[in-house]
């Protein structure tokens, strides 16, 4: 990117986004293991969380070479994604709110997943054509899992909520509960602007269409009753207030890094 | 719900050109389920190009009491085995 104006930091926040969205539900995603409903559970929700992480690696590692560049840091100094990940404190944090809710019941979790999943298949899509090539490079790879998992998330969202009576209620009652995160996703600041004129990065409130169609259809197959949109939960992305949940996340997540700094096994 | 999901035997196809081979079973609700479920117990270590589910159901088996008049006769039947003949070099693989 030699010419036009230098878009770095933007890029950096950007990359931030991506990354804490990934790492953030994939921790999320991981609380499942070795306590879902049946084994086969077990093993995908396991698979979805290392893809994730898998991807978090990508995003935060280009970040933190961004983040480099951008403070001159020469090679020895700079931060690595494990710095960004496990040394950063909630504030910090670019994840949406969606990310870091609670996982509640299995019929949360996978509405959760769906409702991201929706998401994150239309982003990575766009994102394959950035006129980035580090950032088109890792949408590419991270697309082929994302199609999976919004296949299988789908899929289980179906299955639950065109199901039992009792997992019908729950799954409505889940889909009630998380809806109102779901408007963060689109929103968008100067950061996007900046990112959507240089074409990196798509602008967040084109993806609704595509995002609606997606739920519209799911969802009517899954007989479930999408709720009146209330003003977007936002929060998260600029990480002006996250929910008081992210911080007890942190805690698990981190307290390794943060009681033997520098460990490694 | 006190009803179990299906159990379902998955085959996998390992390279192209190749046979789809029994792998294990699962549990699944349906049969998408059952394929999605075997991707992610079955080829996570990148095992798969195929997949290929039954319901365990629907899978007749050989008794394993009639395991002696089944299979013991062919045990003394060597001449079964295409093994007396020369093939010539030329014919290659078989």
């Amino acid at each position: 990117m030699a010419d036009g104006p230098d878009q770095s930091p933007a890029l950096l926040e950007f990359l931030l986004r991506m990354g804490d969205n990934t790492l953030i539900l994939g921790h999320r995603v991981s609380e499942w293991c070795g306590k879902a409903p049946v084994l086969e559970e077990d093993i995908a929700l396991a698979n979805i969380a290392l893809d994730l992480i898998g991807q978090t690696r990508m995003w935060l590692g280009l970040a933190a070479e961004v983040q480099g560049e951008i403070l001159g840091e020469v090679q020895g100094d700079r931060k690595s994604a494990d710095d960004l990940a496990f040394l950063r404190d909630a504030w910090q944090f670019r994840n949406v709110l969606l990310c870091e809710i609670p996982n509640g019941d299995f019929g949360q979790t996978l509405m959760r997943q769906f409702l991201f999943d929706a998401w994150h298949d239309c982003q990575l899509r766009q994102l394959a054509g950035s006129a980035d090539d580090r950032v088109a490079a890792i949408a590419a790879k991270a697309a082929k899992e994302v199609t999976y998992h919004l296949d299988r998330s789908s899929g289980t969202v179906i299955g639950l909520g065109d199901g039992s009576p009792e997992s019908h209620a729950r799954m409505q009652t889940a889909l009630d509960h998380l809806y109102p995160y779901v408007g963060e996703l689109f929103l968008s600041d100067p950061v996007d602007d900046a990112l959507s004129a240089a074409g990196i990065a798509p602008d967040p409130g084109a993806l609704r269409p595509a995002y609606d169609a997606t739920l519209t259809r799911v969802l009517g197959e899954a007989t479930l009753v999408i709720p009146q949109a209330s003003r977007a939960r936002g929060g998260g992305r600029d990480g002006r207030m996250h929910t008081e949940h992210l911080g007890h996340l942190l805690t698990s997540m981190q307290w390794l890094q943060r009681a033997y700094p520098g460990a490694t096994w | 719900m006190t009803a179990e999901w299906p159990l379902w035997e998955i085959f996998i196809r390992g390279q192209h050109g190749m046979s789809h081979r029994h792998m294990g079973s699962l549990h699944a609700p349906d049969a998408e389920t059952a394929i999605r479920n075997a991707r992610d117990v079955y080829t996570r270590r990148n095992e798969g190009v195929s997949i290929w589910v039954v319901e365990a159901a629907a899978i007749t088996a050989s008794s394993p009491s009639a395991k002696g008049p089944m299979f013991d006769p062919s045990e003394s039947k060597v001449y079964r085995h295409p093994s007396f003949y020369d093939i010539p070099d030329d014919v290659g693989a078989m």
